[in-house]
């Protein structure tokens, strides 16, 4: 069936090895870029979303609604090809001193992945029974303090599970930045399968690269789960 | 800041069905084909992929897990190419673009599919299968007659949101050249030059209308069904 000569050397050594290297590289910085960012607007849309002023909230459900049910590829497409049209010269400006393609994907990555991270922000504190509340501030504790002490570590235990798996989506989303040139790791397996004819030596080098950042998130989240969130379990 | 849609009137047929009838079928048309059948197809894959997963034998139980966990760890785009490359190596002929691309889409979903699968038959409780058991049933006429069923109502508003987000990945069949929406979009963005701007926004619009309407229907279901469940 198939008469294919594996050589794996050529992604352990040499250029294309160098290569998928920097494409590693690439993907972590847009990754760790969009995750920041992602958590950072994710965190002020949830606020914005659970506002007592309805223009606010009606705001941010137009942004969750829009940005969760639009592909990414599309909003990748749009920052980088037509967002010139819409943005204030200065911004163009700055846009194209940089390093543009970048800066497109992780704004896309940014805009898309905080709609989702807002979400699980929102239903992690939501899903804190309002007893908790009225209870601290009858034992004296202000509103910012029953938060503080109250509210908040029992929301962060519950809502870091979903929010590293917002992480880990982003971090694979990242790959479709390859379709405006940004040279991540999907983008530099590509080459290297161009280059070399050695598809599937450059695609399983990726694969690996991606199961393994995957299979250790999921491996920690597994500890996570067992040691902080249901402890009397294990 | 001046928009000019007058290239979305222009394209509007193009947008929405490619060169049909005069051509094969592209646009929007394309892009709901290909959700619509990797949909019935990863319904199917997710259903066994899930039932196989909860099996009693390891031997069935631990590859099926690593397979599901395996794709759950890639991203998409990466499926796609590797059934770029697989199928015409396993087929031994050049396959379709937009049956790779089916195939990918199938394969990722199904393995997503399957956990709504799971977590819908562990989410019913035990006493049902010893039941069922009990009044004579079979293992698989427990598992068909009276788990899935019951099941299937949990499963029902996940598997709309499943088809939302396959809707949206549809998108990526752009990347191996088939002309779906995306790529329809791209097209027209190539030929007419000064309109990115305008032709995105639009594309944008189309699959927020498509995508939103099945969110909503999706949360309808749910609201609907929880409230039959209490009776």
């Amino acid at each position: 069936m198939l008469k294919y000569h594996f050589d794996w050397s050529i992604i352990t050594s040499g250029k294309y090895f160098e290569w998928l290297v920097s494409g590693l590289k690439v993907t972590l910085e847009l990754s760790a870029v969009g995750i920041v960012g992602a958590f950072v607007l994710g965190l002020v849309i949830a606020v914005l979303k659970m506002s007592n002023f309805k223009p606010l909230r009606w705001l941010a459900s137009v942004y969750l609604e829009f940005f969760r049910n639009t592909p990414l590829l599309i909003q990748i497409f749009f920052w980088y090809f037509g967002s010139y049209k819409v943005l204030p010269t200065a911004v163009n400006e700055w846009l194209n001193n940089t390093n543009f393609e970048f800066a497109a994907a992780a704004i896309a990555l940014i805009i898309y992945t905080s709609a989702f991270i807002a979400e699980d922000i929102r239903s992690g504190i939501l899903s804190i029974p309002k007893e908790q509340m009225e209870a601290a501030r009858s034992a004296g504790f202000s509103f910012l303090r029953s938060m503080q002490y109250i509210i908040l570590p029992q929301a962060v235990r519950i809502t870091i599970p979903p929010l590293v798996n917002q992480f880990l989506n982003l971090a694979k989303n990242s790959s479709l930045a390859m379709t405006i040139g940004v040279m991540e790791l999907t983008y530099q397996a590509r080459q290297v399968e161009s280059y070399s004819f050695k598809g599937f030596e450059a695609f399983t080098a990726a694969t690996v690269v991606y199961l393994a950042l995957s299979v250790s998130i999921t491996f920690i989240m597994d500890l996570y789960n067992k040691r902080v969130l249901n402890p009397q379990r294990s | 800041m001046d928009l000019d849609f007058q290239v979305i009137i222009d394209n509007f047929t193009y947008f929405m069905i490619g060169r049909y009838p005069n051509g094969p079928l592209g646009g929007l048309g394309l892009t709901m084909y290909l959700a619509v059948v990797s949909c019935i197809l990863s319904f199917f894959g997710g259903l066994i992929l899930g039932l196989l997963s909860l099996s009693r034998y390891p031997v069935i139980r631990y590859p099926v897990n690593l397979f599901i966990n395996t794709i759950r760890g890639l991203p998409l785009l990466m499926v796609i190419f590797w059934m770029y490359f697989l199928l015409p190596a396993l087929m031994g002929k050049t396959v379709p673009e937009s049956q790779t691309v089916i195939m990918g889409l199938t394969v990722f979903t199904s393995a997503y599919m399957s956990q709504i699968v799971r977590a819908g038959i562990m989410g019913v409780p035990k006493g049902q299968t010893e039941a069922a058991i009990s009044t004579g049933l079979k293992g698989w006429q427990t598992m068909l007659y009276i788990i899935l069923p019951q099941g299937m109502r949990n499963m029902i508003p996940s598997f709309v949101n499943q088809f939302v987000s396959l809707i949206k990945d549809t998108s990526l069949a752009f990347i191996v050249g088939v002309s779906e929406l995306t790529h329809v979009g791209t097209q027209v963005n190539n030929r007419t030059m000064s309109y990115p701007t305008e032709i995105f926004i639009f594309i944008a619009a189309v699959y927020f209308v498509l995508c939103f309407a099945f969110t909503s229907f999706s949360r309808w279901l749910e609201q609907r069904l929880a409230w039959r469940k209490s009776i």
